[in-house]
């Protein structure tokens, strides 16, 4: 089917969120506005304004009540899914890069980079149901390694563990109570260059990893072992898992940098589709003219979208076809 | 050189740590025995390994001057300055670096000196230049390198007859050849590797033969025949070969080498080097060496400036026209040749010396070609004196230098010549200058090589004016391509040599309207022919019979660079070399457009085939072959089957087992999560749903009022 087009970014996409229903879609871009959209037909719903820099993730509560951003002007904001109000604002001191609400939504954890003197951390944070007796404290922080980003923090089975991924191209596994570190992924086996984007399984039970280093790999959220490793052309910015079938799609392409320098279709700005058991290609969706940073799934199953850094979201609905695909 | 520290130094350094230096006894410190202290250094560790390839002992530079006048003190200035005068011309001296030996007792010279230049390759110029250098009739120079001494005291006085040594079998040299499955070797080198591969078609992979890392400094090529793969390095080159495994088999000693080129039936090599001159008004110091490849002896060299190798062609490497040695047609390797100013060089390889002890002389001779198969030099001419001297291409046979055939041409900005892969066919082809000389049209002029008297057709193309892209004969037969039009729009004409009823006129075949193609690559067992476009028409391609003139298939290898057909003319090989930063690799097709496989590699340099020598098969074998081809294949065929059967036997298998190892992963994880069922249930304050729970959807409609505002709406009634 053909896709929607969205356009309502003035600038880059980085992140897509489906809420659990798969009704709403929320987006993030280097704008200072994240979007909410209907997941059906790609009609705006609405903006929330209050960010002051690029816009870097979300999370939405299970309720779809809360959403809860991280964002470039160093906060992390919370706010009311439907009157787009903000309910709360964390301060840090360097810019916020993933955020992701634990299970029962009452904690939260929030990365934040690199900055001047601060080396890059994770801050647990307690999520109050009224917002008005939400504080700044910070349950736990973790320091992670001076000057190397965590482009991305997950919570692990039960909320006992923190599953973090960046710059250095290591996967860790911290103690969510203690903050210690419990697990640490090989450097032989695993991503050689910047790890981009880190998906949690809808059951926790794996977790998906893209790299620079043009591969994906699918890793066992307890034990840290690499189940599955999928190869391509151009190096991935973001990842997604279909919740029905065993497909997992990756996007990408060649560096924003050297986009303007070579021919489009050298980039690879196709969203690849890789059988997740075989780990073989299944196919490719192309349409976006410049990397595919963002990559959600329906929770059906049924559509996904791209976000790209050329501003479009590009919503497809899976046509009857790719639903009897055989292998 | 470091200079060392002085004691003053080293007690400033000893305060700054604390320590008084005059209290140590420097005697009780115990250095660990051996050279390097028991600190092994992991460089030496390598150059261990590898057998040194040092050909230079350091005193290259220094030269020995013998014969001079023995001279008492008084005129040792004199004939130091007269000396300084000869040499200086030649190089840089270095600063102190003439040193000449005074006897102590008389005082006087011991009449030889040593000179010291900048290079080596000055010290070598000066040997060559004054050896033999008459200062006056008493006083003829004799001079040496410095290096050159060691060997000569080494020389024995008595001569003892050389030791036989025992015949040693070696390798099969050729044993790739006689591969079950008749597969080609290719070799390509990305990043810091270079690697043989088999191609496996069947497998659809390249199966690996042979790897190593750093194996050459800048490029690899194969010998003609395939026997050899040589690599370059900083001190010379080397070839490789062997049954299972690379093995070097010779080194060629030549310092910086740039460029290799073997004769084409394999026995010689030549390499080429280029210095620097230390005067920058200097043209480049050109070195030649000719090698022959089993024994690894310098044949010949040939050394000189740059412009003396320079004339005529073009491409090459700082002006040189590469190969500067042309090789006479045939394997057997007897003739090569060089162009030279008004001159064609040509030497035979029986003692490596010009044919008749003179050039071939030629007024003004621009460029020069050998048949590809017998001693046959094709030259060009080009106008002279404004048009009143025709330019002219003429045919010469080796060694009797007879002119076989001659033709004028008029108005001719320029011409090229191509030959049949037999030596059948020269094609020339002529650019002319139209009457207004403001452009150029361009017009064929075909040779009968084989036929009496050498008969001459002339062929233009319907539309004069088209420019001419590529031209390409069909290997070992009577056809040719041409790709003619604009840059934007070109078309592409097939010729024969034959016609159907005549076999003395040229035909065409067909044209193809608006191809989108730029270069031509036959087949090398002819009858099919790539269409490739390269460069800005981002690697098109289209493979066509030209034998059913049809097209079989069209592709892409977008970006693609390269292109190669395996000897066999079975499979072609398209590649992305590091030109391009991104999807660098290469493609396999097969030769009617299947593309077989693909192969990805960052930092790809080079794609080369390894070469097959000619079959040994006689034409009328080949020809039973052909006619019977149906019998033989019937084999390989039920071969390929079963090849095919069994691989998707394995692939199924394979299959299956990931399949079945990831649901037994997944029914372990599925207990634990079940088992941990209550627990996400506190966590989400009793919410009895997990993620399968199912959900109603409900409509609800709320109303929400945002805003209320009261206005009033003047209001006047209507009289009318």
């Amino acid at each position: 089917m053909r896709p929607y087009l969205m356009k309502g970014h003035e600038r880059p996409l980085t992140f897509l969120k489906y809420n659990r229903e798969g009704d709403l879609l929320f987006s993030c871009a280097k704008d200072h506005t994240p979007t909410v959209w209907f997941a059906d037909n790609g009609e705006r719903l609405g903006t929330y304004n209050g960010h002051k820099g690029a816009v870097w993730c979300c999370d939405v509560s299970r309720d779809s009540r809360r959403l809860i951003t991280g964002s470039a002007d160093r906060s992390a904001k919370l706010w009311d899914v439907k009157s787009g109000t903000p309910l709360f604002t964390f301060e840090f001191d360097s810019p916020a890069r993933s955020v992701d609400f634990a299970v029962g939504d009452k904690l939260a954890v929030i990365t934040t980079d690199p900055f001047m003197e601060q080396t890059s951390a994770i801050h647990v944070k307690t999520i109050s149901n009224d917002p008005d007796e939400q504080t700044a404290e910070s349950a736990l922080i973790i320091t992670g390694p001076p000057r190397v980003r965590i482009n991305g923090a997950v919570w692990g089975p039960l909320n006992r563990t923190i599953i973090s991924a960046g710059e250095d191209a290591t996967i860790r596994i911290w103690d969510s109570e203690t903050g210690k570190m419990l697990n640490e992924s090989s450097k032989e086996t695993g991503h050689s260059k910047t790890i981009t984007s880190l998906s949690m399984s809808e059951d926790g039970s794996h977790f998906l990893t893209g790299s620079s280093d043009k591969s994906a790999k699918l890793w066992d959220s307890r034990t840290l072992t690499i189940l599955k490793t999928y190869e391509t052309i151009s190096p991935v910015n973001a990842v997604a898992m279909s919740p029905i079938l065993e497909h997992v799609v990756i996007g990408g392409g060649q560096a924003a940098i050297d986009v303007t320098t070579t021919h489009h279709r050298a980039g690879n700005f196709d969203a690849k589709f890789f059988h997740k058991v075989l780990q073989e290609e299944i196919g490719c969706v192309k349409g976006h003219f410049g990397p595919i940073n963002a990559l959600a799934i329906n929770p059906d199953g049924r559509s996904f979208s791209s976000g790209g850094e050329d501003g479009y979201i590009r919503l497809h609905h899976f046509d009857r076809d790719y639903f009897n695909i055989k292998m | 050189m470091v200079e060392g520290m002085s004691m003053t130094d080293i007690e400033a350094f000893g305060n700054r740590l604390g320590i008084d230096i005059r209290q140590i006894d420097l005697d009780s410190i115990q250095l660990p025995p051996g050279e390097d202290f028991g600190i092994p250094s992991d460089d030496e560790e390598k150059l261990r390994q590898e057998d040194s390839l040092e050909f230079e002992s350091g005193f290259g530079n220094i030269i020995v001057v013998d014969n001079l006048p023995v001279v008492p003190p008084e005129k040792y200035d004199k004939l130091e300055g007269v000396v300084k005068k000869i040499y200086s011309q030649i190089g840089v001296i270095k600063e102190d670096g003439l040193w000449m030996p005074v006897n102590p007792e008389t005082q006087k010279t011991l009449g030889y000196c040593f000179i010291e230049y900048n290079t080596p390759q000055e010290a070598e110029l000066a040997k060559e230049r004054t050896h033999g250098y008459k200062l006056d009739k008493a006083h003829i120079f004799a001079v040496n390198l410095f290096d050159d001494f060691d060997k000569f005291m080494k020389v024995p006085d008595e001569w003892a007859p050389p030791e036989i040594k025992p015949y040693a079998p070696g390798e099969n040299l050729q044993q790739w050849l006689t591969d079950e499955k008749a597969r080609d070797q290719f070799v390509i080198r990305a990043h810091h590797n270079t690697e043989v591969f088999w191609n496996d078609p069947r497998q659809s992979m390249p199966v690996p033969v042979y790897r190593r890392e750093y194996w050459t400094e800048s490029f690899v090529q194969w010998s003609p025949l395939g026997t050899y793969l040589a690599t370059v390095h900083r001190q010379g080159a080397a070839v490789w070969g062997g049954a299972a495994t690379f093995d070097r088999l010779s080194r060629y000693a030549h310092p910086q080498v740039k460029l290799i080129d073997f004769s084409p039936g394999e026995k010689y090599l030549v390499t080429y080097s280029s210095h620097e001159p230390s005067n920058p008004r200097d043209t480049h110091r050109v070195i030649l060496n000719i090698f022959d490849v089993r024994s690894g002896k310098v044949m010949r060299d040939f050394k000189g400036s740059a412009d003396e190798f320079a004339t005529g062609g073009t491409g090459g490497v700082s002006g040189v026209s590469w190969p500067v040695f042309r090789w006479g047609g045939g394997t057997d390797d007897k003739y090569f040749a060089k162009l030279g100013k008004n001159v064609i060089s040509v030497y035979e390889t029986e003692t490596f010396t010009l044919i008749d002890k003179k050039s071939l002389k030629v007024e003004n001779v621009l460029d020069f070609s050998w048949s590809p198969a017998d001693p046959i030099i094709a030259l060009f001419v080009p106008e002279l004196g404004g048009g009143n001297q025709p330019a002219r291409v003429s045919l010469f046979q080796i060694p009797g230098k007879e002119e076989l055939r001659q033709k004028n041409l008029f108005s001719v900005s320029d011409c090229k010549m191509y030959w049949q892969s037999n030596g059948e066919y020269l094609a020339v082809k002529v650019d002319r200058y139209t009457k207004t000389k403001k452009s150029t049209y361009t017009g064929f002029e075909l040779f009968r090589i084989k036929e009496r008297d050498i008969p001459i057709e002339v062929l233009e193309l319907e539309n004069k004016n088209d420019k001419i892209m590529a031209f390409a004969w069909e290997p070992k037969g009577h056809r040719f391509a041409v790709i003619h039009g604009e840059s934007s729009r070109t078309d592409i004409s097939f010729y024969s040599m034959r016609t159907a009823t005549n076999t003395g006129r040229v035909s065409k075949l067909t044209t193809l309207k608006g191809k989108n193609a730029n270069a031509l690559y036959w087949s090398p067992s002819g009858r099919f022919i790539l269409l490739a476009g390269l460069k800005h028409l981002n690697g098109q391609l289209e493979f066509y019979n030209v034998d059913e003139l049809e097209t079989m298939a069209t592709g892409e290898h977008f970006m693609a660079t390269e292109i190669e057909w395996d000897p066999t003319g079975r499979y072609v090989a398209t590649a992305v070399t590091s030109i391009h930063e991104m999807e660098n690799g290469f493609n396999i097709w097969s030769f009617n457009g299947k593309l077989l496989y693909r192969h990805s590699r960052d930092h790809f340099y080079q794609f080369l085939w390894r070469p097959r020598p000619p079959s040994f098969l006689t034409a009328e074998k080949e020809e039973e072959i052909a006619k019977n081809l149906k019998k033989y294949s019937k084999k390989y065929e039920i071969e390929d089957q079963d090849v095919n059967a069994q691989l998707s036997e394995q692939d199924r298998e394979k299959r299956r087992k990931l399949q079945e190892s990831w649901e037994s992963w997944i029914m372990k994880w599925k207990q634990i999560h079940e088992e941990e069922k209550l627990e996400r249930q506190q966590l989400r304050d009793g919410e009895a749903s997990d993620d399968e729970e199912e959900y109603e959807a409900k409509e609800v409609e709320v109303e929400e009022i945002l805003d209320v505002k009261e206005e009033i709406i003047p209001y006047e009634f209507d009289q009318e």
